[in-house]
């Protein structure tokens, strides 16, 4: 599939109806999703015929594209069930591709030894609302994939990100695939300006072998 | 929610030790098609719990899947579309998961389990 027309599929996909600040519910929006789908696809060929799960789904934006990119089974999981909701009527706006939801904390998945997926996707939270919810997630990820992990992360935590990856998770490897421009609208009351662009890196972590 | 799914949940509250497999409750199952890849179930395969898919799938209506499964059963069409069917075709869509040990129920409701644990639980 083309970017453009990944893209074009992407825009369709309804956001949050009303975000939760608590839960840093900020939408992938169509741009970014379709721009880490797309590479994850045409440069990785990590989607056909695999395994995947989109941790903190959320309305499942990146469940689906990689559904719609040939994944033959994809889970999505969130804690929130208003945004399982509307996830599920995006997916139902598709005829021909099916996905499965699961409402379960992130902080749990620890204690679900047989979850596992041979690639991880996911926009988590940048942690800012709740210090460490970013590693929290990547934490999550690296014990549910065997194979790979992608992930969007505020470029300015680069260098925490590469310390916790290799010291703490020993990730065979970790690497900023891509660094993108995340237009984040004003969600929420507490964001004055009505728009602003926020550096993001397009993460890509081998999990350690043997496992 | 498919049975390949199913096949990868525990019950996750704290001090459970036998928590897999969830007994399934069903109250509607509907049945989809969904895209047959033998080298998709050939991947997976490894990492199923045989016993407990053949007796989700009977539970869920679709019983006669085989006890074992050898390498030449993995390259037979019959026995991979029965496998297929079973593992991404059966759907539950309203019901329970049941905890095999504490017999907590998780409720299944628009297809989502929800998963989510009470504070004493955790």
């Amino acid at each position: 599939m083309k970017l453009k027309e990944l893209r074009s599929i992407m825009q369709d996909i309804e956001p949050f109806d009303e975000p939760k600040v608590e839960l840093e519910q900020y939408p992938t929006g169509p741009e970014i999703a379709s721009r880490m789908l797309f590479t994850i696809d045409s440069v990785y060929d990590e989607f056909a015929g695999r395994m995947v799960v989109d941790l903190g789904c959320g309305t499942g934006m990146l469940g689906i594209g990689a559904a719609l990119l040939g994944s033959s089974h994809v889970i999505g999981v969130d804690i929130d069930s208003d945004a399982l909701e509307t996830a599920q009527a995006n997916l139902d706006s598709f005829e021909d591709i099916q996905m499965d939801f699961l409402q379960c904390s992130i902080s749990d998945l620890d204690r679900q030894p047989r979850l596992r997926a041979d690639t991880v996707i996911m926009n988590p939270p940048f942690g800012t609302r709740r210090k460490g919810a970013d590693v929290d997630f990547l934490r999550a990820a690296f014990r549910v994939s065997r194979g790979s992990v992608y992930s969007l992360h505020k470029t300015s935590t680069r260098s925490h990100l590469h310390r916790v990856a290799q010291k703490e998770l020993s990730a065979a490897s970790a690497e900023v695939i891509a660094q993108l421009r995340y237009d984040l609208p004003a969600s929420y009351a507490f964001h004055r300006e009505r728009s602003k662009d926020i550096e993001v890196d397009l993460w890509r972590f081998e999990v350690p072998p043997s496992r | 929610m498919k049975l390949l799914t199913h096949n990868m949940l525990s019950c996750h509250i704290k001090g459970v030790q036998n928590g897999f497999p969830f007994k399934i409750e069903p109250v509607k199952v509907e049945q989809i098609d969904a895209d047959y890849d033998p080298d998709f179930l050939r991947h997976i395969y490894p990492r199923l719990e045989w016993k407990a898919l053949c007796e989700a799938a009977a539970t869920m209506g679709a019983p006669g899947l085989p006890e074992e499964v050898t390498e030449e059963m993995l390259q037979d069409d019959d026995f991979l579309r029965s496998f297929h069917h079973a593992l991404l075709e059966l759907v539950l869509e309203e019901g329970s998961l049941v905890c095999p040990e504490t017999g907590r129920q998780f409720p299944v409701h628009k297809g989502v389990p929800n998963l989510l644990l009470n504070e004493d639980e955790n």
